[in-house]
């Protein structure tokens, strides 16, 4: 990481704190609106918020890993999560599993080469009158079939 | 980018007893600010509103002693973090009825003495925020919130606070370690949030429905929301139905319906067994199917899955088991441990390598797990186990044939 980038991304960071306040109740909308601007906290970005909320790194460390929306790791542009609790699967949504898979040439769990999606499996989003459902970043999509899901999935940049 | 209001979500025209009835915004507060705050409590009391996430505790018992608590700052929490496989009725009273969840806290603000309410809205529901946030700014220009309400002395506000994707902080204590900025670990209950709550503050914490059934009592009275329901459980109840049925989606019904009467509402035909309570519930086998949905006999939170004949429901075991030991959030070992031993049990049985001995052993486990855990999720994820081996022994035991009908379907 260069330099400019890292007081880059130490500024965003910072202004994040002043909007958020500088207190430990502040860390999760912190970490959010790192995740979502950069797809993921990096090492370099948890030192920074631990340093600014004036926490140990190992603490904003350990609250990353327990939340399923929050990665430490970098993940593609657009996250997409598929529903896989059971109203959803009963939904077929294994035709939908097979035919991304098919179609994008990656697992779930895996990032496209050119790190434009990252897929994921996730439970119950509250669609279930409606599955099979997927979440792409912060949208919902419902009753899918595999050919509009699939459809959705090559429309996202 | 398309804007929330062109979000994919059906709509329908809903009809219903209590929280569906009509309701003119603002006139809960309207009548809440003008009475005393006894006398609220009161009309709670009267009306036995239990809270509806699942306990059942009784709503007025809580705020009472939020308000009873001495502080200098109190919180009232509505917990929109509604994770429980099955359940989606939050999403159709935020997104269609904030009026009357937003109403219902600042009446709970004005009851208990506390000057701040916080939504905890979970990360899946992120898409509604806009639509939401729009709505408090809406509630404060007509000041129905913000500094001296209605021009009364009394200032409430609402923040919203998103969740990142964890299905235990449903849990009381887990929430509030959330929004104070730490893993959702559930506290050692006692001491409960109305004593020692968010940042040690007496907080009371409500889910979504019993807020939104607040302002319907205080304008139209505790007697008559008791009309409806049963004697232990009064009111209506907002039932998410989902899974084999014509018509799945969000019922409002008095509490003291039995399942085949919800059955034959929702349209399921050939229904093999019926998941009352979602994940950490139990599953009804159609032999029961005339028991009567309510605290006293068959408690939820709405959570209705109708399973048809076709279903596997070792499979379907499955999928809960997977979910639990996903979202155990490991601080306690009964529940971090268990939930993958009933899991791998599981596995045994749909490779056919187990012996009775076992599965019995694991259903003492179950058991142990149900008094041992710390929190709400370990002490109910065994329920589906212990009920779906118990109910539906044939089926997984005795008729190999049946099995794989759903095409083991899982992963």
């Amino acid at each position: 990481m260069l330099v400019v980038e890292k007081n880059a991304l130490s500024e965003e960071i910072e202004s994040y704190v002043l909007k958020f306040g500088k207190d430990r109740s502040s860390l999760l909308p912190v970490l959010q609106a790192i995740q979502k601007k950069h797809s993921y906290v990096s090492d370099f970005a948890q030192q920074e918020v631990a340093r600014l909320l004036d926490i140990h790194p190992v603490e904003v460390f350990s609250v990353i890993s327990f939340y399923s929306f929050l990665h430490s790791k970098p993940t593609g542009r657009n996250i997409v999560r598929l529903c896989q609790t059971i109203s959803c699967d009963m939904a077929n949504k294994n035709k939908i599993v097979q035919a991304i898979e098919r179609e994008i040439g990656i697992k779930f769990g895996e990032t496209t080469k050119d790190n434009r999606i990252t897929l994921e499996y996730t439970n119950c989003v509250g669609m279930c009158d409606q599955g099979p459902a997927m979440i792409i970043n912060d949208r919902v999509y419902t009753k899918l079939d595999p050919e509009k899901a699939v459809n959705i999935l090559n429309e996202i940049k | 980018m398309k804007t929330q209001s062109e979000t994919n979500i059906i709509k329908t025209e809903r009809t219903g007893p209590v929280l569906f009835s009509t309701y003119k915004r603002g006139e809960g507060i309207k009548k809440a600010v003008k009475q005393k705050r006894e006398d609220i409590l009161f009309e709670l009391k009267d009306s036995g509103l239990k809270g509806r996430g699942g306990a059942g505790f009784p709503t007025s018992t809580k705020w009472m002693l939020t308000a009873a608590a001495k502080a200098d700052k109190k919180f009232i929490v509505c917990n929109a973090d509604e994770g429980e496989p099955g359940t989606f009725k939050d999403r159709v009273l935020l997104m269609e009825y904030p009026a009357l969840v937003f109403e219902g806290m600042v009446i709970g603000g004005y009851t208990v003495g506390a000057k701040v309410g916080i939504v905890y809205l979970r990360a899946e529901y992120e898409y509604m925020l806009e639509q939401l946030e729009n709505y408090l700014s809406n509630m404060r220009e007509d000041n129905l919130l913000g500094e001296g309400i209605l021009g009364t002395d009394f200032s409430f506000d609402i923040s919203i606070r998103l969740g990142s994707g964890a299905y235990v902080c449903g849990e009381e204590t887990a929430l509030i370690e959330s929004l104070e900025g730490n893993r959702g670990e559930p506290r050692n209950r006692p001491p409960f949030p109305v004593n020692t709550g968010y940042m040690g503050y007496p907080t009371s914490v409500n889910n979504v429905e019993t807020l939104a059934a607040v302002p319907h009592i205080i304008t139209k009275g505790g007697s008559w929301f008791k009309k409806h329901g049963t004697d232990k459980s009064t009111g209506s109840k907002l039932f998410s139905v989902s899974g084999d049925c014509e018509n799945p989606g969000v019922y409002e019904l008095p509490w003291g319906i039995t399942i085949k009467e919800l059955l034959e509402i929702v349209g399921a035909k050939n229904t093999k067994a019926v998941q009352v309570g979602g994940a950490s519930g139990v599953c009804i086998p159609k032999t029961q199917f005339d028991r009567k949905l309510g605290y006293e006999d068959v408690p939820t939170g709405g959570s209705i899955i109708v399973f048809n004949e076709s279903r596997d429901m070792l499979h379907v075991l499955k999928n809960f088991m997977e979910f639990f030991v996903e979202e155990s959030c490991g601080q306690c070992t009964p529940c971090r441990i268990g939930n993958v031993k009933l899991l791998e049990g599981i596995n045994m049985i749909e490779r056919g390598d187990f012996t009775f001995k076992y599965i019995n052993t694991l259903k003492e486990l179950g058991k142990t797990m149900q008094v041992a855990s710390k929190c709400g999720l370990g002490q109910s994820s065994p329920n589906s186990f212990i009920s779906i081996l118990e109910n539906f022994k044939d089926e997984i035991f005795h008729t190999s044939g049946n099995n794989g009908l759903n095409g083991k379907a899982g992963k």
